[in-house]
């Protein structure tokens, strides 16, 4: 079987997802963000909703999501995105309305709209990525940022006494009787990146339900900001970030 | 609520939340803040959900709730906030990001006396904020100033029609008196609200959801544009628009101006006040005039400079130490005397301090 073969339509076993746009990302190679895009381009073409679904992008590295996926979307106000959604959703109720954050926009600027959403129920998804650094300004501290860790406004390590702790915020989301399901993922394993997409897919549908909020929080890396290669980041996010922001499902209300 | 017109007497505040039923509004999204919350209490009261299909939301704060106009708006929906002073200024970065997103809305601003959480009481001390810009970046609002209930009902309507004709946020500047007296109004009938084939005909650019059987590109609502080249190129094709509205949404309303040796140029409820004071006047033999602007932007100027070539003066009266009055400067161009009476952090001229301002000044 020559090249050729293998490339015909038929013998393609895996191909880039239809709602995945051509442009090429502005990623850093190694970052979480880009394999989360290509969750929720593979999910728009396998439920059939790209007609259906509306995305609001938030400030920071994700504000050129729109370049990627290729459904329509709004590009919100740093940390407004939840607020945003809240009226998409009220005034079009029969579509799939999710917000993509950050977490210096859901966890720092953008907690009040994060919280009243949620706590109102919101039929929409949250997702939410905790790479515990401000990538796009160049690597700040976050909310998020673990002890000692270093950034470029902590550059001695977060210090409690003078940054207070790391916002543990989700577990946070999961106490509000408006949330229906909130869980803690990652895509840093092929295993892990399987189990996202289920969680995603599962956001999605709910917000169909009128069961309330869904959050899904990806534990990601930021290679760049925290200055280490993809694979090391990789290994320094098992060893230092699960150990504060465990994986698992923290709520499901079925 | 009535398909038809109909008369009431009701509060400025009341008759901005019935008109914007009746003229087929989507959506309110408010905070509370005095003197306007009759607004959203109006809303929640007539419960309009049931009947057309409004949405009414009580946000968590005017940040939140100018976030969900600006949402509502890039789906091509209809909608609306109101607030007060403290309560606007909070919405200025969201009325930036509609201004340069181009979105249609209407937002009412019921002004209070400031600066800072100041005063309940009337002022007009948010002009400059209104008419020059408020939040960052080269923008304009559209700015209707009603002076009676009446027009609280009418400019609602005309609001959200401009604000659709320009694909540009509208802004009803009112003051803490028209929003809280009351008077007789003439309810316009029930519109009924923009279906969804409608909003997709009329809002080509809306995110209602990339149809997959219709070949069109993704919408986008954002105003970001990384490429110095374009963003100029956007603000270029912005100030062209504003320049558009300037040329053709003059709205003003003139009384004895024609005969008139001094004209009062006065906006929302100091212009009924400086009414009175012009017929006072007229009664001592000093014909003066008024001139009260409907849009404070765009600004009557040509207006302006057409009578600053033949009567002797112009008074601005204001409810702020005095910021239209530094816009009829510009117009009249140094051609004739323009003086300045006002007051402040909620206080209300009287018209025997307007008539005394006029003589003192102008007469002597």
């Amino acid at each position: 079987m020559d090249i050729q073969e293998i490339k015909r339509p038929e013998n393609l076993i895996y191909q880039k997802p239809k709602s995945l746009l051509d442009t090429p990302m502005h990623y850093c190679p190694g970052c979480s963000h880009g394999v989360v895009h290509k969750l929720i381009a593979e999910l728009v073409d396998e439920m059939g909703i790209q007609e259906k679904i509306i995305g609001v992008a938030p400030v920071g590295c994700a504000v050129f999501a729109y370049n990627y996926v290729d459904i329509d979307w709004q590009q919100a106000a740093h940390g407004r995105a939840p607020a945003v959604a809240t009226a998409i959703k009220r005034l079009m109720p029969d579509r799939y309305v999710f917000t993509y954050q950050g977490d210096g926009d859901l966890a720092a600027i953008g907690t009040a709209e994060t919280i009243h959403a949620a706590n109102r129920g919101e039929n929409i998804t949250i997702i939410f990525i905790n790479n515990g650094i401000y990538g796009m300004t160049g690597g700040q501290m976050a909310p998020t940022t673990l002890k000692g860790m270093i950034t470029s406004t902590s550059p001695h390590g977060r210090q409690v006494d003078i940054n207070g702790y790391p916002l543990n915020i989700t577990p946070l989301l999961a106490l509000l009787d408006g949330t229906c399901y909130v869980t803690r993922q990652a895509v840093h394993t092929v295993a892990a990146v399987r189990k996202a997409k289920k969680a995603l897919q599962k956001g999605f549908e709910n917000s169909m339900l009128g069961k309330g909020t869904s959050v899904i929080e990806i534990v990601s890396t930021c290679n760049s900001g925290w200055k280490m290669t993809p694979d090391a980041s990789n290994k320094w996010m098992v060893e230092n970030m699960f150990p504060v922001y465990p994986l698992g499902d923290l709520k499901d209300n079925g | 609520m009535e398909n038809k017109e109909e008369i009431r007497l009701m509060k400025g505040n009341e008759a901005i939340a019935e008109a914007a039923i009746r003229c087929g509004c989507d959506g309110y999204f408010g905070y509370p803040i005095t003197p306007q919350s009759e607004i959203m209490e109006t809303l929640m009261d007539i419960e309009p959900w049931k009947t057309t299909g409004m949405v009414v939301m009580q946000a968590e704060s005017e940040v939140a709730a100018i976030n969900m106009v600006y949402g509502g708006a890039g789906c091509g929906k209809r909608v609306m906030t109101s607030s007060s002073s403290p309560g606007i200024s909070l919405k200025q970065e969201g009325i930036s990001y509609i201004a340069a997103a181009e979105l249609p809305c209407v937002i009412v601003n019921v002004m209070r006396g400031g600066p800072g959480l100041g005063t309940i009481q009337p002022s007009q001390a948010d002009y400059f904020q209104s008419v020059k810009g408020g939040g960052h970046g080269d923008y304009r609002l559209i700015c209707l100033a009603p002076a009676s209930v009446q027009e609280m009902a009418d400019l609602m309507g005309m609001a959200f029609d401009l604000a659709f004709k320009y694909r540009n946020p509208a802004l009803i500047i009112a003051d803490g008196v028209i929003g809280q007296m009351m008077e007789k109004v003439v309810l316009p009938p029930q519109k009924p609200r923009f279906t969804e084939e409608e909003i997709i005909k009329l809002c080509p650019w809306a995110t209602v959801g990339k149809p997959e059987t219709r070949n069109r590109n993704q919408n986008v609502i954002t105003s970001l544009c990384m490429d110095p080249v374009e963003m100029e190129k956007i603000n270029e094709h912005l100030q062209e628009k504003y320049r558009s509205i300037e040329e053709n949404e003059v709205r003003f309303e003139e009384t004895n101006c024609e005969d008139a040796d001094y004209v009062i140029v006065a906006f929302g409820s100091v212009a009924r006040i400086s009414h009175k004071a012009m017929e006072m006047a007229r009664k001592h033999g000093i014909k003066v005039g008024l001139l009260r602007p409907i849009t404070l932007f765009p600004f009557p100027k040509k207006e302006i400079e057409r009578l600053a070539k033949r009567v002797k003066g112009f008074l601005t009266v204001e409810m702020s130490a005095g910021q239209m009055v530094e816009d009829v400067r510009l117009a009249v161009n140094g051609k004739v005397p323009v003086e300045f009476y006002g007051r402040l952090g909620g206080m209300v001229p009287s018209p025997d301090e307007v008539v005394e301002a006029l003589t003192s000044k102008f007469v002597k």
